[in-house]
C-alpha cells in the first residue's frame, strides 16, 4: 500500500489524487485504509453569506495559525452551477499569501448538487487531510443563507462570518446559521453600521441558552487589515481548549460518529432500494397509479419497506 | 459516477488584463467543467503547485505580456520537476505564429490565439482529457482507457 504511506508522509501529489478518488467515488475501500489515521486534526468551519470576506478570513487566520508551526489543510467549497454542473472555483484567490508554504495544502471543491454549504465529500476529503498529518483543517462553505448548517456537522469550531449589511438583532434571533455558531465574527469592520450590529447579535446572543461554560464570542474583523485577527485565533484556541478540558470534544466527535454512520447506511439503503428492490420502470408504472388515486403514496411505502426487510442481500 | 474535467485558468506574471481569462473561464464552466481561477500576477511556482493540490486534468495560461517563451517552458519544467506532466499544458493570448510552433514543439499542447470561439477551446479540452468514462484517469490509465469506450 504505497499510497497510504505516502499520504502520511504528506506528499502533495498523492493527497490530491486521492482526494480526487474519494470525491469520484473510484476507489471504495480507500477511506477504510486512511480512516485509523485520522482523528488527530482539529476542524474549523467557516460559514457566511458570499462576499462576506470567507476566503479573506480563512487566509489570514491559517497564516496567525503557521506562525505556531501548524500545517494547515483548507478545504474551499464553491457552488456548482445546478444548470451546467460545472463550477468557477475562486477561493484560491484570496490565499495566495498561503500559495507556496510547504506546511500548507489547499483544496478547492465543488458542491456537486449538494444544498448543505459543502460537497457531498468534503467530510471524507477532510479526512484524508487528517491523515497526512495536519494540525488544523479549516473548512470554508459556499456563501450560505440561513439553512445551509453542513458545516457544523464536520468541524469542531464553527465561525460564522456576517457583515454590517446581514441584518439586524431579529434576523440574529431567526433559527438556522447562527443557532450553528461558536463564535460570530463582523467582519468589514471599517464599515458603517458594524457597532450596531454587534450590539444587537451581543443582545441577541444573551437570550439563547448557553452552552455551559462557553460564552460566545461576538468579535469585529477587518480581515484584509488583518486587524481583530488576534482575538478570533485566540478564541478559536480557546474553544478547542475549552472543548477538550470539558470532554465535550470526544462527546460531540462521538454523537458525529454516530449520525454519520446513519447517514452512511442511510445512503446504502437507498442505493439497495434503487438497485435490488424496485426498478425505476416499476416505480414509475406504480407512481402512475398513485397519481390517478388508485392507489396511495402511504401503502405503496409500507410495502416496499417490508419487500426489502424480506430480501436478503 | 463522471470523473469531471478540472482546469485551471492562470495569469502569470506582470499581466494585468484578464478580461480574456474569465471569458474563457466562465466557457469551460457553463461547459460542465470545474474551473479553479487563481486570479493575477501569479508565479509559475504558484501556479504548479495549485494546478498539483487541485489536482487539475489541464492547465491554461493566459499570457499577453509577451513573456510566453519564458513562462510556458518554466511551468513545464516545473512540472516535470514535480512528477507531475501528465498535466496538460495549454495557452492562449498575444503569441506570434513563429512562437506558437516553438512553444508546441516544448510540450505545450495547444495555443489558442485571439478571436478563438470559446466552443473551440471546450471541444479541444473534451477531445483530450478522457473524463467521460468514469474511473478513468486519464494520466496513468494504461488499462483502463481501452477498456471502456464511448
Amino acid at each position: 500500500m504505497n499510497f497510504l504511506k505516502k499520504i502520511l508522509k504528506g506528499d502533495k501529489l498523492t493527497i490530491a489524487r486521492v482526494i480526487s478518488d474519494v470525491e469520484n467515488e473510484s476507489n471504495a475501500k480507500i477511506l477504510e485504509k486512511i480512516f485509523p489515521y485520522t482523528g488527530k486534526a482539529y476542524h474549523i468551519g467557516i460559514t457566511g453569506p458570499p462576499g462576506a470576506g470567507k476566503s479573506t478570513l480563512v487566509n489570514v487566520i491559517a497564516k496567525r495559525l503557521l506562525e505556531k508551526n501548524n500545517k494547515i489543510g483548507i478545504i474551499a467549497v464553491d457552488p456548482t452551477s445546478p444548470f451546467s454542473g460545472g463550477a468557477l472555483l475562486g477561493d484560491r484567490i484570496r490565499m495566495t499569501d498561503l500559495a507556496l508554504n510547504k506546511n500548507v495544502f489547499i483544496r478547492s471543491m465543488a458542491s456537486r448538487g449538494s444544498l448543505g454549504g459543502l460537497a457531498r465529500k468534503t467530510i471524507d476529503a477532510a479526512l484524508v487531510l487528517d491523515a497526512a498529518g495536519m494540525d488544523y483543517i479549516l473548512i470554508e462553505t459556499i456563501g450560505v443563507g440561513q439553512v445551509e448548517l453542513d458545516i457544523a456537522e464536520v468541524c469542531d469550531t464553527t465561525v460564522v462570518i456576517l457583515v454590517p449589511e446581514s441584518g439586524d438583532s431579529v434576523q440574529a434571533m431567526k433559527a438556522g446559521l447562527l443557532e450553528i455558531a461558536d463564535i460570530i465574527v463582523v467582519n468589514k469592520g471599517d464599515r458603517d453600521g458594524v457597532d450596531r450590529l454587534l450590539m444587537e447579535l451581543k443582545f441577541a446572543f444573551e437570550l439563547r441558552e448557553q452552552k455551559a461554560g462557553w460564552d460566545f464570542p461576538v468579535l469585529k474583523t477587518t480581515a484584509t487589515t488583518e486587524a481583530g485577527i488576534d482575538t478570533l485565533v485566540f478564541e478559536i484556541q480557546n474553544h478547542q481548549e475549552y472543548l477538550n478540558k470539558s470532554g465535550r470534544l470526544e462527546k460531540e466527535r462521538k454523537a458525529k460518529l454516530m449520525r454519520r454512520i446513519n447517514e452512511l447506511v442511510g445512503d446504502k439503503i437507498k442505493l439497495h432500494l434503487r438497485e435490488k428492490i424496485i426498478q425505476k420502470e416499476e416505480l414509475e408504472r406504480i407512481i402512475d397509479k398513485v397519481y390517478e388515486r388508485k392507489l396511495n403514496p402511504y401503502n405503496i411505502a409500507d410495502k416496499i419497506a417490508k419487500k426489502m426487510i424480506k430480501t436478503r442481500n | 459516477m463522471d470523473r469531471k474535467i478540472r482546469v485551471l485558468v492562470g495569469k502569470p506574471g506582470l499581466d494585468g488584463h484578464d478580461r480574456g481569462a474569465k471569458v474563457v473561464a466562465a466557457a469551460l464552466r457553463d461547459a460542465g467543467m470545474e474551473v479553479i481561477y487563481t486570479g493575477l500576477h501569479q508565479t509559475c511556482e504558484s501556479i504548479v503547485e495549485a494546478a498539483i493540490q487541485e489536482d487539475v486534468h489541464i492547465i491554461g495560461l493566459s499570457i499577453l505580456s509577451g513573456a510566453h517563451m519564458t513562462i510556458f517552458p518554466k511551468v513545464l519544467s516545473l512540472l516535470e520537476k514535480k512528477q507531475a506532466k501528465a498535466i496538460i499544458v495549454i495557452g492562449g493570448g498575444i503569441i506570434p505564429r513563429e512562437d506558437m510552433k516553438k512553444l508546441e514543439k516544448k510540450g505545450v499542447k495547444k495555443l489558442f490565439g485571439p478571436g478563438t470561439p470559446t466552443t473551440e477551446i471546450v471541444h479541444w479540452i473534451r477531445e483530450n482529457v478522457g473524463a467521460r468514462s468514469g474511473k478513468t484517469r486519464p494520466r496513468k490509465s494504461k488499462k483502463t482507457r481501452s477498456a471502456k469506450k464511448r
